[in-house]
Parts: structure tokens; sequence; C-alpha cells
């Protein structure tokens, strides 16, 4: 450790104050302190600091989406060879999923990390940490065979104006991730939706079909699959969306380590849960008839209100903020999904519509606040003057 | 006297710190200087009244404030003025006093004190340099003496990490501590509140004339901002005094002999000392002929004058601050950690967060030091600052407003209701290592430039 250590310093030496490559020290110090934690000490304010910073937190999240992403890679293989009728092994199925998904994850950090490392270089700035996560949830949103250039493009998209223009991390009203699939979206339409997507090969072999729950329901159809199999996840969809199963085991890693709000993923489920008993008892359409609990388990419901709600940039801010954004998100994921049979899949635009409320609704609750100090001035000042 | 009130807090965090001091109180042994920090009066300028090799009586004044000229700092003891050591701008940074082991001191009538109107009162206290004692809110400046407060608040609780107890350094003192509240009694209209443990101990039960509260939580609630806020919360335009309770002790004495008493009972803590322990001292004196006694275990560790959250830095030739009843010495962490950002590793590391198993282990509690465990970031985690924050109010939306210097919403988000201290554990607990009090301080200080 300590031999690493002196290379290390030796290596920075060049990038010091008033040395030549003074200018990219942010790049050096992000690899440097990916190895170590830097032995700053405080200078001003409180002399004694938490163990916990910006990494850890990122990393922890990192952790909670492993599960699902793991999941969706073997998935990924689990559809395409079940659905041509091969007989295969959970190997093969994973190795099938991971020659798909491990080259979008690469494209996607290769392009956001370089954008962030220049920028962090131009404003003279330290690398912040947030992209670590975004770089992995990108791919994970994303239909499995979209080509890798449209991958690069949306990330590029994603981070040069839903977070750079905004002013970097930590200053974007709108959740990158999301941001960048619905760049995809609404660029891509052909790659990103309808009914030959959301399997591996699905567009190249004819027996393969690639629709979706949501889209079979809204085009109509039949659903043949069980609620196990919904909750567990053997269905089709963008990549790491289909299992409810392992993003519970996600939702619980972050609820545990308190990184992800449970106010945010709690008034989600509640938000969804009872618009989707109010359209059952509606029941105009199919969509409509889908029960409450099977809304809850398909579809990108359960990803999006876990991973991509509860993201503490975009969300709400307070925590009576944090429970009405959540229970609007699920609210109107529901009633998208129901009432819009060209966005069969609601959470996407759920979320990222109340990115853009959620300022206002932390404006309305501190408000709150301000009206109660404000109230009691005034009655100080009647005393005052009575 | 009865309990007033109970007031409890939810939210904030007991840090558990090795080396608590022992209740063993030292007398200090000689120490040749002593000295004053301008910069332990928040929003005071000195002008000086003395000129270095003047010769000074105990009691005898030393500087005032331009921004008051009655109020008047003066020399905890007699001796010479040894050097002015001054920074940047020529700003005076220490006016170092050598003692000439005398007595000699100036007496003020203090006669018949309880017959004084509050106008003469005032008077006395500002020629006899016993007003500093006396801090105004809002912004935690000194008091303006023009001003008669709504409320004066004096709390014998102190939650802060390895805090001197209170109650300790009060024993024996009762008799002064009531002259002291009483002399307060007559610059208000009502009552002293007074703030003990919600288990205190019986002396208290025998205090008089004062509204006794009690105060039960984790560490802040044993701050003033919560009990303002709790029982007469400032509106613009509105001043609550508060004053230390040694420092009334202090005030006490004084109108017993009229005598300028300078007493400090002052608490060495911290896991880089081997014998924790009290010692009784006077404001302004060397750290050095303690720091032997108490035996620092490290090789050159950080000396704070306060508690680990809020105190400034002082080195081992410095001297004791103005308004401090602890000194707190913890080793340096200027040290690497390989991966040290992986959650659940390095668990032997303070954390309220959960994402360290720090909390289940280390019951006994932890050694720390000054690594800031981490860089500086963006803001992206909230509801953190929450969790350790008792106030009615929104500390990350007052932090914003000040970073951004917006006046009319620093305002309404209830600045008038802070003082940098409250920032304190905002400052350890959150993940993006921000400078929370650093960013209150100049926010306070825009305040008195802009508003008044």
């Amino acid at each position: 450790m300590n031999f690493l250590r002196k290379t290390l310093d030796e290596l920075k030496k060049p990038f010091e104050k008033g040395q030549k490559l003074e200018k990219f020290a942010p790049a050096i110090n992000a690899f440097d302190t990916f190895l170590f934690v830097p032995n700053h000490t405080t200078q001003k304010g409180a002399h004694i600091r938490d163990a916990v910073d910006l990494k850890r937190t990122m990393v922890t999240v990192i952790i909670a989406l492993l599960p699902a992403l793991i999941y969706g890679i073997y998935n990924t293989g689990y559809q395409y060879y079940a659905q041509t009728g091969v007989s295969f092994t959970f190997l093969e199925a994973f190795m099938h999923g991971a020659w798909k998904i491990v080259p979008m994850i690469i494209v996607s950090y290769v392009v956001g990390l370089s954008i962030e490392f220049g920028f962090a270089v131009y404003r003279g700035h330290e690398v912040n940490e947030g992209y670590l996560v975004t770089g992995l949830l990108i791919p994970m949103i994303m239909p499995v065979d979209i080509p890798l250039w449209m991958v690069a493009v949306s990330t590029a998209f994603a981070v040069l104006i839903a977070k750079e223009a905004f002013g970097g991390t930590g200053m974007n009203i709108l959740n990158p991730a999301l941001t960048a699939r619905a760049f995809a979206f609404f660029a891509y339409p052909t790659y990103m939706s309808g009914n030959k997507v959301w399997v591996s090969e699905a567009s190249n072999v004819d027996a393969i079909s690639g629709e979706t729950i949501l889209g079979t329901l809204a085009a109509g159809g039949e659903v043949n699959y069980s609620m196990f199999e919904m909750f567990q996840g053997a269905i089709p969809g963008s990549i790491a969306e289909t299992s409810t199963l392992w993003v519970a085991v996600g939702a619980l890693i972050l609820i545990l380590t308190g990184v992800g709000s449970w106010r945010i993923i709690t008034g989600g489920i509640l938000g969804a849960a009872v618009m989707g008993l109010l359209f059952n008892l509606w029941g105009a359409n199919a969509l409509m008839s889908f029960s409450w609990i099977n809304h809850l388990v398909v579809g990108g419901f359960a990803f999006g209100i876990v991973f991509m709600a509860t993201d503490p940039v975009s969300g709400a801010q307070t925590n009576k903020g944090k429970w009405i954004y959540g229970i609007l998100v699920g609210i109107f994921c529901i009633m998208i999904r129901v009432f819009n049979p060209a966005y069969p899949e609601g959470v996407m635009l759920a979320i990222l519509l109340m990115n853009v409320f959620a300022p206002t609704i932390d404006h309305y609750v501190v408000n709150g606040n301000i009206k109660k100090r404000k109230k009691r001035w005034a009655l100080a000042q009647e005393l005052k003057s009575a | 006297m009865d309990i007033i009130k109970g007031i409890r807090s939810r939210r904030g965090a007991k840090l558990n710190i090795k080396g608590v001091a022992e209740k063993i109180l030292s007398k200090t042994s000689s120490s040749p200087t002593y000295a004053l920090n301008p910069d332990d009066f928040f929003g005071t300028t000195p002008k000086l009244l003395v000129k270095e090799g003047a010769s000074l009586k105990a009691g005898d004044p030393i500087f005032f404030s331009k921004q008051d000229p009655r109020i008047k700092i003066v020399s905890p003891i007699s001796g010479t003025i040894k050097a002015i050591e001054r920074g940047p701008k020529r700003k005076i940074e220490k006016i170092l006093i050598e003692s000439n082991q005398s007595s000699e001191v100036r007496t003020h009538d203090v006669k018949n004190w309880d017959k004084l109107n509050r106008d003469a009162l005032v008077a006395l206290l500002l020629e006899s340099g016993n007003w500093p004692f006396i801090k105004q809110r809002p912004y935690g400046t000194l008091a303006n003496p023009d001003e008669t407060p709504k409320a004066i608040f004096v709390s014998a609780i102190d939650t802060a990490p390895l805090a001197a107890d209170q109650e300790y350094l009060l024993a024996n003192h009762h008799e002064n501590f009531q002259r002291g509240i009483n002399v307060l009694n007559k610059l208000v209209d009502q009552a002293v509140f007074l703030g003990v443990d919600a288990s205190h101990t019986a002396p208290f039960d025998h205090v008089e004339n004062v509204q006794m509260y009690t105060v039960s939580g984790p560490h802040p609630a044993g701050n003033l901002s919560f009990h303002i806020q709790q029982l007469s919360p400032i509106n613009m335009g509105e001043y609550v005094w508060t004053i230390n309770p040694e420092d009334v002790v202090n005030l006490g004495r004084f109108f017993n002999d009229g005598v300028f008493s300078p007493q400090r009972t002052v608490a060495f803590a911290g896991n880089a000392l081997k014998y924790p322990k009290y010692f009784t001292a006077k404001i302004g004196v060397e750290l050095a002929p303690m720091i032997k006694e108490v035996k620092i275990m490290e090789d050159s560790p950080r000396y704070i004058n306060g508690d680990v959250l809020s105190g400034s830095s002082t080195t081992a030739s410095g001297h004791l601050g103005y308004y401090n009843n602890l000194v707190s010495v913890i080793p340096e962490g200027n040290t690497y950690r390989m991966f040290g950002w992986l959650p659940f590793v390095d668990n032997s590391i303070m954390s309220l967060s959960n994402t360290s198993f720090s909390r289940l282990f280390n019951k006994k509690g932890f050694d720390i030091d000054t690594n800031l465990n981490g860089e500086e970031r963006a803001l992206v985690v909230t509801g953190e600052m929450e969790k350790v924050f008792p106030l009615d109010l929104y500390p990350m939306q007052l932090l914003k407003a000040c970073m951004i210097e917006d006046i009319e919403k620093m305002e309404a988000l209830g600045i008038y209701e802070v003082v940098p201290e409250d920032f304190g554990l905002i400052d350890y607990a959150n993940t993006s290592k921000i400078e929370a009090q650093e960013i209150i301080r100049k926010g306070i200080e825009l305040m008195i430039n802009e508003v008044g």
C-alpha cells in the first residue's frame, strides 16, 4: 500500500499547483481518490466529520442495483432461449445477456465519464460521483437490442443537456438517466417501442414475440403470464426493469442504508395502488381491468419508483414534499398507462413530469414554515402596538 | 423552583467519543502569560486603549468595541502588555499580557447594587468589564446596552461532544449564581429562563427567581437556539440575551466584592489525552501548563478551544478562549485509507449513516480524528440535515439562501433564530462535506452589515 501511495504521489507531481498540468488535476484526483480516501483534514467548521461521503453513498446505490442488473442479464438470455425453444443452461442464458449488455454499460460509462471529466477540468472542480449511478442506470432501462451508438448519443444528450447545462451534479432538474431514455424514446421510436424490441433478437427471429405485458394489454391482447412470473421477472421488458423481486431487494438495501427515501417509495406504491384500484372499479378497458397488484409488478413501475424517483437531486427535497411527490408519481404512472395507448409504460413520463414539479411542491412545503414564522411576527407586532 | 416546561428534542445525535474529562478538579500552576483574542467577540471590532509595555491592574480596560465604545474588555490579571500580535491588514489577533503575579485589582463600588435603577446597573456592568459576558440574539453578538431584551436565557446543560458538565462547574458556587441571577433579573421584564438537564441534581431546585425548564434529547438539544424557539421565539426586531452559567457566577462574585471575576473552570477532554480532567483557571490562561498535566499521547494533535464541532483551532502554546469551558485535544487524521469509500468498511470510524456498521460496534466510544473522510462535493443527499437539526426551520433551504445572499429569503427562513453552532452537527453529518457553520456565519455577517 505504501509503495502504491508513493507511486501515486510521484505521478501527481506534475498536476500540483503551479505545475504545467495543473488544469488537469481533477482528472488525476478522481483516480487517486478512487484508490485512497485522501489525507485531507478539516480546516474550518466542525473538526471531525462523518465517515460517509458521496462516493460511499453512490456505491451503495450501485450495490442496490446489482441484483436487478444480474437478473436482467440472465433474463435477456432466458427470454431469447425460451422463446426460440432451444434448451439452455443458466450460464448460457447469462452469457447471452452479458454479451449484449456489458458493451452497453461500457459505452455509457465511457461516453458519460468523458464528458464529466471534461467539464470538471473546464470548470475546475472535482469529478462528482453521481455519474457512477447514472452510467449504470442508462443501459439498465434500455431495450436490449438498441444499437450502441444510440446508447452513446442518448447518454451524451442526457449528460450535456439534462445535467451540465444546468450546472452539473446537484443542479439538474430532470433525472439524467430518464432523460437519456426519453431522448431515445422520442428520437428512435422504432427501437424503443412496439412489439419487436423487448426480447433479444426479436426483430431478426420471427419465432420471438418481443411484446411487453402492458403492450399486449394496450393492443387488447391476452396476457399469458402468471402473477409469479411477473413478480419474479421472467417477462419481456427493458433490461433490468422486469424483476420486481430483485428490485425489492434493491429497495430494501436503499431503505436500510438510508440512501433512498422510504417516503418516496412508500408514497409511490400507495399512489399507484389506489389509482389502480380506482381504475379496477371503473374497468372500461383491458388496462383498467388489469388488477392493481399486477399494475405494481409489471413494467417499469417498481424499478422507476425505487431507483429513479428517489434521485435526491431531481426529486422533492423536504420530507412532506417527498410524500406528495411519491404519491403523485404513482398516480400519474398508472394514469398514463391506462389513458394513453401510445405510451403503455407510464412511469418514465410520470417521473419526468414530477421532476419538473418537485421544486414547486417543495416551495409550498417550505412556504408553510415561512407563513408560520411571519404570522408569529405579525402577532408580536400587534401585541406591541396594543 | 417549579419547572415551567419540559422541552424535548428527538432530532440530533449523541456522538459517543472517547476522552470525557474525569471529574477531578486541579488548580492551574501559575501561567506566565494571559491572552485576549478579539475574534472571540463575534461582530466586535476592537479599538485598543493600551500600548505595548503598559502596566495594568486586573480589571483595567484593554480595548473597547468600535460598534459601541461603552463596551470594554478588561484584563483578567494584573501585569504588563507584552505584545499585540497583528495579522493581515493589521487586524489584531492577540493581546498578550505578562502576569506580574501580584493581586493588584481595580475595584468598583457595588454596595447597595440592588437599589440601583436599570440604567445605573447597565452603566456599572459596562464600566466594570462585565458586559461582554452577555450576548444577544439574533446573531450571537455582544448585547446592545440600549435595548431591553424580551427574555434572558441561561442554559445549564451542554450537550456538545465531550462538553464540560455544567452542573459540575456550578457546584459550590450557588450563592454567587443566585446573586448573578438576581442582577440579570433587573435587566429584563420577566424572570430569567434557566434550562437544566431533565435529570438535574438537587442544587438547582433551590435556585430562585428564575423560570426553570428542563431539556432532554441528543445534541444540539442543549443549544440555546432550540430553547429560545420553544419558549420565547425571536420575532423580527426582538432581542433575547444569553449568558453562560459560569459567567452568571462571575457576575455574582463581582457584585459581592466589586472585583471583576474572570473565573473559568475548564475541562480538558479528547482521545489524544491520557488524563482528561478539569482545571480552575482564568480567562485567557496559557494552555501549556495544563497540557503538561493531562499528558498528550499524540505527536502533533489538534488543540481546540471549545468542542470538536464548533470550537476554534489553537496550538500547544495557545491560550484559553474568552467563553470556553472546554479544550478538546484530538489526533490529526492526515492519513490515507485505501478504498475507504466502500460501504461497510472502516467501521471503526464514527458515522451516523447506515452505510457503516460503526453504530453496531464501539459501544464504548470512538477514537476520532480530523480527517475529512472524503472531499467536498455538490449538495446531493437530502433529508440528512433535518435529522440532526431540532429547530423548526428548513436548514438546507436556509443554507442555500445564505449562499446566494438573498436577505429576504434568509429572514423568512429563520436566520434570526440561529447561530453557527446550531449547524455544527450538520457540518459533521452531511455527505457532501459542506461547511455549513461557515456559510451561516457569513450569512449572519451579511445581515449585520445590510440590515443591522
